[in-house]
């Protein structure tokens, strides 16, 4: 992005700037790894990305309105030596994670500025524009989004809040508050950051850097989710469909490519499956058999998965109960993270 | 279906579309959008074809005699190519909203029942009159009450799209299906790259599916109360006290936070737009050409005027000559120009080509033989 102040840098270092601001300032990534006037920044590094990995959002003097040069150097290269630490650990889960923490970092500030009545107010509106092509409109109600830049993003949230149905619409604009303008492209600010991560050379190793690279490849190691089957029992969708095709009522398409895909991918191979289709009105065996094989992928084609809770919804094969709270996939449902 | 329905209704198809060139609507960038149709005499759907221009389309649709065409509301860079090859460019918005979906009452009384084992009309509700086979399957035959309901559901629909959506009402094309229904086309730059879940999401908005209770005034336990929606208010706060009427709704809100979701739930069936969501929410769907004959009906798919009523009328582009079909009907109907037929229990008629062929369409007659030859071959 074009023309990125000092203090935008400070507070949005993902911003490809922050780079040329390191180097304007004399430095480079080599100067940090062997100078060891420059481990203080190593440091803050390490804190913002052990921030992350606990799920916390780091804090400094900048939050508090320190825009001093020092307070902005110290942002600045410490976001930049985190990435590279990250980089060269290939600590994906951390990535993952830091990306995650310093969009809701960012936030912070885009919120305050969104709600400031300043100048300040344009670099936020500027940045959604620039970077994702959101072109947000200040109102006396507070901001407008326009429908299919909401939907774009809304669609990836689990909260029903978010459903545009949930929304004060109106003449093709969704009214936010500023929270919820920030809220709406937190997860892209995070992937903006993880792909800045992921696409940046990998460093050559440097003596400054390798204590830390293998503390961050520790903590991303013990960050990979770990899941274990709790239950087996299966979810509502899935107990209807059957309940429907027990009775020896229709069961639409959907819902039978539901049932399908849902139990292919919890291992019951087709044999076991096609049984449970003979309650349908239409029931016959070679058709039943052909479907299966070709959801299954049998053959060298496509393996189809189960489809996503909120298609299922749409299709009205969703019976959502309380245990489907936080899923987003008939896959999920009895799943557990490990602790 | 008989050799000489076949034959009625390949003359009479490839009739319009050599002589009424004028109803076809070429799709704008036709090289883009995949084609495909259906023909007698040959099971399923022939898809994944590519026209370049429009004397393609003509010479398909004369050649082929297709009993339906559709085209693809998305464009591709290699439109004839797999679907995984076809590299999507955009979609136009469809919405459906077709009769069959909007629980009328009216509906038994003007649908017939056509016997799968012996053919048979009979009355629907019931198996086959003639055999007792329960394997039937229902026809409905035109109908002014579904019709305008269909339109009205269409107009709400619309209103939805230009006021809370933003949409230019320049941009919304709304046809009639040519059986019982409405299909509008939205051609809108910014709506155009929308996927398949953001579409979704579309058409769970003017459906009014998936609101919560808070978000319509009613919180979880312990959380401030809002103002219940009330009239005048724009948006789906408006649209849901106007229908649902703000008593009703305080009612249900003095029950408690579930039972007040319970009738946000329910009410979508009253204050939504009556859409097929499947249809809006698929990117890679062909849909029924506009100007093209719909093979429920003999019928075309033609541009939706402001008012329904005469819409039987202006879609009937068939020729009007005289043939002769065996006829079984319980029921009296109207298509075209034609005020009422039937009922006919079994027995030889004289009916216009466009009615012959709605009937064969519908399974209450056949043609008798060679009624098919007097078209052009």
């Amino acid at each position: 992005m074009e023309g990125i102040g000092r203090l935008e840098c400070a507070r949005y270092p993902f911003l490809a700037n922050a780079g040329e601001y390191i180097a304007d300032k004399g430095f480079t990534i080599e100067a940090f790894g062997t100078d060891p006037d420059l481990v203080p920044f190593i440091e803050l590094a390490m804190r913002r990305i052990e921030a992350a990995a606990s799920g916390l959002v780091y804090s400094s003097g900048l939050d508090a309105g320190d825009a001093s040069e020092q307070s902005v150097d110290r942002e600045v290269f410490s976001f930049v030596v985190a990435t590279v630490l990250l980089r060269a650990a290939g600590a994906r889960s951390l990535v993952r994670r830091f990306a995650l923490s310093e969009s809701r970092r960012a936030e912070r500030f885009l919120e305050r500025s969104l709600a400031r009545e300043s100048r300040e107010r344009d670099m936020p509106a500027r940045l959604l524009e620039g970077l994702f092509s959101v072109r947000v409109r200040r109102a006396d109600y507070g901001y407008g989004v326009p429908v299919a830049s909401y939907v774009r993003r809304s669609v990836n949230f689990h909260e029903r809040e978010w459903k545009l149905v949930n929304r004060d619409v109106h003449a093709g604009l969704v009214r936010l508050t500023a929270h919820q303008v920030v809220r709406l492209v937190r997860q892209e600010l995070a992937d903006h950051i993880a792909e800045r991560i992921r696409q940046s050379p990998t460093p050559p190793t440097l003596p400054n850097f390798e204590p830390h690279v293998a503390r961050i490849r520790g903590l991303s190691e013990s960050l990979e989710p770990k899941y274990a089957e709790v239950t087996g029992e299966h979810p509502p969708c899935v107990k209807h469909a059957m309940a429907v095709l027990e009775r020896g009522e229709n069961l639409p398409h959907s819902g039978r490519f539901m049932l399908a895909t849902f139990l292919l991918g919890r291992g019951w191979d087709v044999g076991r499956i096609a049984p449970l289709f003979k309650g349908a009105p239409d029931y016959n065996e070679k058709t039943t058999l052909y479907q299966l094989n070709n959801i299954s992928g049998a053959g060298g084609g496509t393996r189809y998965s189960c489809p996503l809770c909120d298609k299922l919804e749409s299709q009205g094969l969703c019976h959502r109960t309380a245990e489907c709270e936080g899923i987003i996939s008939p896959m999920q449902f009895g799943r557990r993270r490990e602790a | 279906m008989s050799g000489d329905d076949e034959a009625l209704l390949r003359g009479a198809i490839k009739e319009y579309y050599i002589e009424s060139r004028e109803h076809v609507v070429v799709p704008d960038q036709i090289a883009s959008r995949e084609f495909g149709y259906q023909k007698l005499g040959y099971d399923g759907m022939i898809r994944h074809q590519s026209l370049p221009d429009e004397g393609a389309l003509r010479v398909l649709l004369s050649r082929e005699a297709p009993t339906d065409v559709y085209c693809s509301n998305a464009r591709y860079l290699f439109p004839s190519m797999p679907m995984k090859e076809k590299e999507w460019q955009g979609a136009d918005l469809i919405f459906d909203i077709d009769a069959k979906d909007l629980d009328m009452p009216c509906r038994e009384g003007h649908s017939v029942a056509v016997c799968s084992e012996c053919s048979r009309v009979s009355p629907a509700g019931g198996p086959c009159a003639a055999c007792s086979s329960s394997k039937v399957s229902l026809r409905s035959l035109p109908c002014q009450k579904c019709i305008k309901a269909a339109h009205d559901e269409t107009e709400k629909l619309k209103s939805i799209l230009c006021g809370d959506l933003g949409v230019d009402p320049a941009s919304i094309t709304v046809y009639f299906s040519g059986n019982e229904g409405y299909h509008t086309h939205v051609r809108a730059a910014d709506l155009d790259g929308l996927g398949s879940r953001e579409r979704r999401e579309l058409a769970d908005y003017v459906m009014f599916r998936g609101a919560v209770a808070e978000a319509y005034g009613v919180p979880r336990q312990g959380a401030k109360r809002r103002d219940l929606p009330a009239r005048g208010e724009r948006g789906w706060r408006g649209r849901l006290a106007a229908g649902l009427g703000a008593e009703a709704l305080k009612k249900a809100a003095a029950g408690g936070r579930d039972r007040y979701q319970g009738a946000l739930e329910a009410a979508s069936a009253a204050v939504g737009a009556r859409i097929d969501p499947q249809v809006t929410g698929d990117i890679h769907r062909i849909f029924r050409m506009p100007g093209s004959l719909n093979g429920k009906s003999g019928l075309s798919k033609v541009r939706a005027g402001p008012s329904p009523a005469g819409i039987y009328a202006e879609s009937c582009l068939l020729a009007d000559r005289p043939v002769e079909v065996l006829a079984e009907c319980p029921h009296r109907f109207s298509v075209g120009r034609r005020r009422s037929l039937g009922p006919y229990s079994r027995e030889r008629a004289t009916v216009p080509l466009y009615a012959a062929v709605y009937m064969v369409c519908k399974g209450v007659a056949t043609a008798a033989a060679g009624a098919g030859g007097q078209g052009v071959n």
